[in-house]
């Protein structure tokens, strides 16, 4: 038994990666689960209309924190900062020209039960104080775009972001580096493909795949579990497509760093992990501490849930959205920029490390390249020099240093 | 040191410069600080086939890569024909494990442009005469090694190349298959290729027309395997019993017997030491004709002797001649 234990802490140094992944892993989930991971929503960004809207506003306190007001703006302005998440509105007030009204976000899951359950304690203490906590009468409360603040609502927008993260950078990083596992890319690398060609031949399908699943996951989503798809295809797709960019590019950055499939599984894990805790998936990004919460702010699955569910729940047009469309093509650009290069490094005959000592191509430099000590006898001065190489370079066909 | 006519150069250098040849002139690659091939020349003309042998580390893997076109040289340069018009077999077979015979043939020939009824029809005629027709439909990776090689060389000649590079193709192989890959290469050469391939065989590589002999990365001998016999120093003798004293060094084990080569002439002379050769002197079973396999063997032994006596005798230094 020993010998075997000696064997494995011998094979886990060399394995460096997961050494690494051994102990960046626990890091990781201590700071997701100590900072982040928290369905307690703290303050609720709440916006306010009407002549009176900001002061009973400001009378609801805790958890409300009023971001904006409009005094003299009515309910659709209200509805509008609601529908585009302006400074992450979750709640808004109109007082003051109607019935007092309050408007719920359901999209914001956990921040419209927190407002709810705020509203709802407050009320109750005020009847048992025989006041109204708002005055005058007791307001209206509607939640908008997830009225049954149903999970699944909210869960199946950011799904289709799951969905395309896992095949666009598991299965990409693992079809590229089968490549490289089964000894066919330098094969590869001297067929008269261009590297262009083989690295769209490459995540080609894979797009094709991701957008076939996308469609299978947002049709399930609405024909079995419900949910609304308010907003414009057009607007999704383009989302979609963006972002799988992004992720293509990450697997194939993934793959060109992988020796082999388990490596590319492992690195693709440190990448979509982060993706599933921090990117507002599963807990509320405004609940995550700000000190990582600028991880989430690189993380591109971030951007896609803000579009998938502002464009599913809330119909929010592309104007407002503007910023996660800009970061995911910002994102796309830096990723796939980097992917393809270094695909085409992969690919493109092996330099050794010395090739900028390369002479000009032409005939052979008599001499320039004297081996300094590497056992070089003098005994055998006549090697490599046949009557052929002296010949000079003479000869028809292509003539070419590649 | 031999120094036989390289390979595609017959004598008359004007012959040289109207004749096709593929190859690379004085090639240096480095790897860092390694060497992996120091000024080596190397030719070839279509219809031969030339074997590159040497040990492991010996640049032959190297040397082929840079006829592939998969390389950048430190220096000198190399002549080929354009990519499509060169056949690479990797070290391994280069073939997908996942998809079928079929399906690899298929891919490497809509790769190469080649028409698909022209591939079908060469495909399936060296498929049948490799002994592979009844596996078209099965997996590569099920293919037994032997199966993969022959798979691997169809797919690297398919479409008939002006240069095809082989890494190894019979390494591992039983001596059936064996048999089944020389007709393919030799098909491959009747078709009008240049045939470069590595092989670790000396044995095999007497069948080629070209040989080039390589040790850490420099040329140790070149020419057909006649010439390289022919040009072995000194001479061979066969003895039962290992030899003692000095010419312990020079002595190796082939088949039952032991080879014992002897660097003068006259091959009486015990060696530049001038130790005897002691008792094994009795069991000496007198001059032995040698092959490739022994020239080789003396030309390693040659360099290192070689080595090593500078070694001893004076200080290299080290320094650029």
């Amino acid at each position: 038994m020993w010998a075997m234990i000696v064997k494995e802490f011998r094979q886990l140094r060399r394995d460096r990666r997961t050494l690494a992944m051994m102990i960046v892993m626990p890091i990781i989930l201590l700071i997701v689960f100590g900072y982040a991971a928290s369905f307690d929503v703290k303050t609720v960004p709440t916006v306010a209309a009407g002549p009176q809207g900001p002061a009973v506003a400001r009378s609801l306190g805790e958890p409300f924190d009023v971001v904006a007001t409009a005094p003299d703006e009515g309910r659709g302005w209200a509805e509008t900062q609601l529908r585009d998440n302006t400074d992450g509105a979750a709640v808004a007030v109109i007082a003051g020209t109607g019935p007092t009204e309050v408007l719920i976000d359901g999209s914001q899951l956990f921040s419209a039960r927190t407002a709810l359950a705020a509203l709802s304690a407050k009320a109750a203490k005020a009847a048992a104080q025989g006041a109204l906590a708002i005055p005058r009468q007791r307001p209206t409360v509607t939640v908008l775009y997830n009225p049954g603040l149903k999970t699944s609502n909210v869960m199946i927008p950011g799904l289709c972001g799951v969905v395309l993260v896992f095949i666009g950078t598991i299965i990409t990083a693992l079809g590229v580096v089968r490549e490289r596992q089964s000894g066919t890319l330098e094969q590869l690398a001297v067929m008269p493909l261009r590297p262009r060609d083989v690295f769209l031949g490459k995540i080609v399908p894979y797009f094709g795949v991701a957008a076939v699943d996308l469609a299978i996951v947002v049709g399930v989503g609405v024909g079995i579990f419900g949910v609304p798809f308010r907003g414009s295809y057009a607007v999704f797709a383009l989302g979609a497509v963006l972002f799988l960019f992004v992720t293509l590019g990450l697997g194939v950055l993934i793959s060109s760093v992988s020796e082999n499939q388990g490596q590319a599984i492992q690195l693709s894990m440190m990448v979509i992990l982060p993706q599933i805790l921090l990117s507002g998936l599963i807990f509320p990004l405004s609940s995550i501490a700000a000190g990582v919460r600028w991880i989430s702010y690189i993380l591109p699955l971030t951007y896609f849930n803000q579009i998938s569910r502002g464009v599913m729940l809330r119909a929010e047009p592309i104007g407002p959205l503007w910023q996660p469309f800009l970061f995911l093509a910002l994102l796309g650009l830096i990723v796939f920029t980097l992917a393809s290069l270094r695909f085409r490094a992969y690919l493109a005959p092996a330099a050794p490390r010395r090739a900028k000592d390369r002479p000009p191509a032409g005939p052979p430099p008599s001499g320039a390249e004297a081996v300094p000590g590497t056992g070089a006898s003098p005994a055998v001065p006549e090697t490599g020099a046949s009557p052929a190489g002296q010949a000079g370079p003479a000869g028809p066909g292509n003539v070419g240093t590649s | 040191m031999m120094t036989a006519p390289s390979p595609g150069h017959e004598g008359d250098p004007a012959a040289t410069a109207t004749q096709e040849w593929w190859g690379a002139e004085d090639v240096c690659v480095r790897y860092g600080e390694k060497l992996a091939l120091d000024h080596v020349t190397f030719r070839t003309v279509p219809g031969r086939v030339s074997a590159v042998v040497g040990g492991d580390g010996s640049g032959r893997t190297t040397l082929l890569s840079c006829l592939a076109g998969a390389l950048v040289l430190s220096s000198g340069r190399v002549q080929l024909p354009p990519p499509l018009r060169i056949g690479y077999l990797s070290a391994g077979s280069g073939t997908y494990p996942d998809l079928s015979v079929d399906e690899n043939l298929a891919f490497r020939a809509s790769a190469y442009r080649l028409p698909a009824d022209v591939a079908r029809g060469r495909g399936a005629e060296l498929l049948e005469r490799a002994g592979l027709a009844g596996a078209r439909d099965r997996l590569a990776g099920q293919l037994s090694g032997g199966m993969r090689q022959k798979l691997g060389v169809i797919a690297a000649m398919l479409h008939q190349p002006d240069l095809l590079v082989l890494d190894e193709p019979t390494t591992g192989v039983d001596p059936v298959s064996r048999a089944d890959l020389w007709w393919l290469i030799a098909r491959a050469a009747a078709d009008g290729a240049a045939v470069v391939l590595a092989t670790s065989y000396l044995d095999e590589a007497e069948r080629a027309t070209d040989v080039l002999a390589l040790d850490l990365g420099r040329v140790l001998a070149s020419g057909t395997p006649q010439e390289i016999v022919a040009a072995m120093p000194g001479t061979l003798r066969v003895s039962d019993a290992r030899p003692e004293g000095e010419a312990r060094r020079r002595a190796w084990r082939r088949g039952g017997r032991w080879r014992i080569w002897d660097p003068a002439p006259g091959g009486t002379a015990g060696g530049t030491a001038g130790a005897a050769d002691g008792g094994a002197a009795g069991a000496a079973g007198g001059a032995a004709a040698p092959d490739l396999q022994d020239a080789v063997t003396v030309a390693i032994l040659a360099r290192e002797l070689a080595g090593t006596r500078a070694g001893d005798g004076h200080p290299e230094g080290g320094g650029p001649r």
